[in-house]
């Protein structure tokens, strides 16, 4: 049987189309970025200071959304896990990333994806915001040489949670949506103790 | 933003954003195959930028070597199409629930200028850790979460740790 998705991938689509259906995509992803609150640098920091848990629930609950979309269509066949773009697993340098976006997450007051979202709700900071990651992206080209090193520390290729801890890809999906109603449940108690009663 | 908050409309829910994004996301591995990016084109475009200025040395470094396409910087690119949609989306999303508003948001202890200094050592910051990570919030944490890829759960793990540390020390700036 012919898969039939990803459609860009399967033929039913050409490239163009899938540049422009990128491009409302890219839409649907910043209207509700958007609507999150997540164009309001105070909005998105308040995070990291435990006052507002809003990033982690909604990207938590996206992710446990998709997730389950993306589970269900691959033991359906319709859509194929191995067909999917995934990102490499690199220890090191997503350890070292990660904690560098954290860092730059509270100094900046945006994400790349947010600043976009920031500008167009008219914030200058997030302009300056996207200067700078521009201004990263350049450092990041000079200086690759010395960063080269460290890239393939940990390098892993290819692998899924459920790959690398041999078991079914759904009961890795119902730990995540675990850890999202239990993270959850934590940001809401959270958010009362350090908001106080008036929430 | 407290000045124009009577006219606009309140946030979403969590949970009708977070379906919301969620469906979009999905929405991108059925038809593209994959997943979103938030930083993928602002590297791209710079790259891109640096090679309109000094093309000779702009071939000579690696970081970027994925760009050319037969001798040619490539702009025709899903992330940055995707980009220009993530503005245009976020623009209508502002407009429609009456909170576009030119101006800056900053904490109540730093000036503007602090704050935009602020602004552009964030960004590069990130800027650079996008590079290394491969990816960003949206990239690394959003797409690679959902699509259950290991590496990318590391990457929210070292996020979550180095946003909640960095803010112990960087609490003025917000607060």
């Amino acid at each position: 049987m012919n898969l039939i998705a990803p459609l860009a991938k399967s033929g039913f689509l050409g490239p163009d189309v899938n540049l422009a259906i990128a491009a409302l995509i890219g839409f649907g992803f910043g209207f509700f970025l958007e609507r999150a609150g997540f164009g309001s640098a105070k909005k998105l920091t308040a995070q990291w200071f435990g006052t507002d848990w809003s990033v982690f629930r909604v990207m938590f609950t996206g992710i446990v959304v998709a997730m389950i979309g993306i589970l269900a269509l691959d033991s359906l066949g319709i859509l194929p896990f191995d067909s999917l773009y995934l990102n490499d697993t690199f220890l090191l340098p997503q350890t070292i990333g990660g904690l560098m976006m954290g860092g730059g997450f509270v100094i900046g007051g945006y994400c790349p994806g947010t600043a976009f979202v920031g500008l167009a709700s008219g914030k200058w900071d997030a302009l300056l915001y996207i200067l700078g990651l521009c201004l990263g992206v350049v450092v990041a080209g000079e200086l690759w040489d010395l960063i080269e090193p460290i890239m393939s520390i940990g390098s892993m290729g290819r692998v899924t949670l459920f790959e690398f801890f041999g078991v079914s890809s759904w009961l890795i999906g119902a730990v995540v949506i675990v850890i999202a109603v239990a993270g959850t449940r934590f940001a809401n108690w959270f958010e009362q103790r350090s908001r106080g009663k008036n929430v | 933003m407290s000045e124009n908050a009577p006219k606009a409309k309140p946030y979403w829910p969590n949970l009708a954003a977070g379906i919301g994004l969620g469906l979009v996301l999905l929405t991108a591995y059925f038809i593209s195959g994959r997943g979103l990016g938030g930083s993928g084109a602002v590297a791209r475009v710079t790259a891109g930028v640096m090679n309109i200025a000094a093309p000779e040395h702009v071939r000579g470094l690696s970081l970027f070597s994925g760009y050319f396409r037969q001798g040619l910087f490539d702009w025709t690119d899903w992330l940055i199409f995707q980009t220009i949609g993530v503005f245009l989306g976020g623009f209508v999303a502002a407009v429609t629930a009456g909170r576009f508003a030119p101006g800056v948001e900053k904490g109540p202890q730093v000036s503007r200028r602090q704050r935009f200094g602020y602004s552009l050592l964030g960004g590069a910051i990130m800027g650079i850790g996008a590079r290394i990570a491969k990816g960003c919030t949206s990239g690394q944490g959003l797409s690679g979460g959902a699509t259950l890829a290991l590496g990318s759960w590391v990457f929210l793990l070292g996020l979550f740790v180095g946003g909640f540390v960095t803010a112990i020390f960087f609490k003025r700036l917000w607060q």
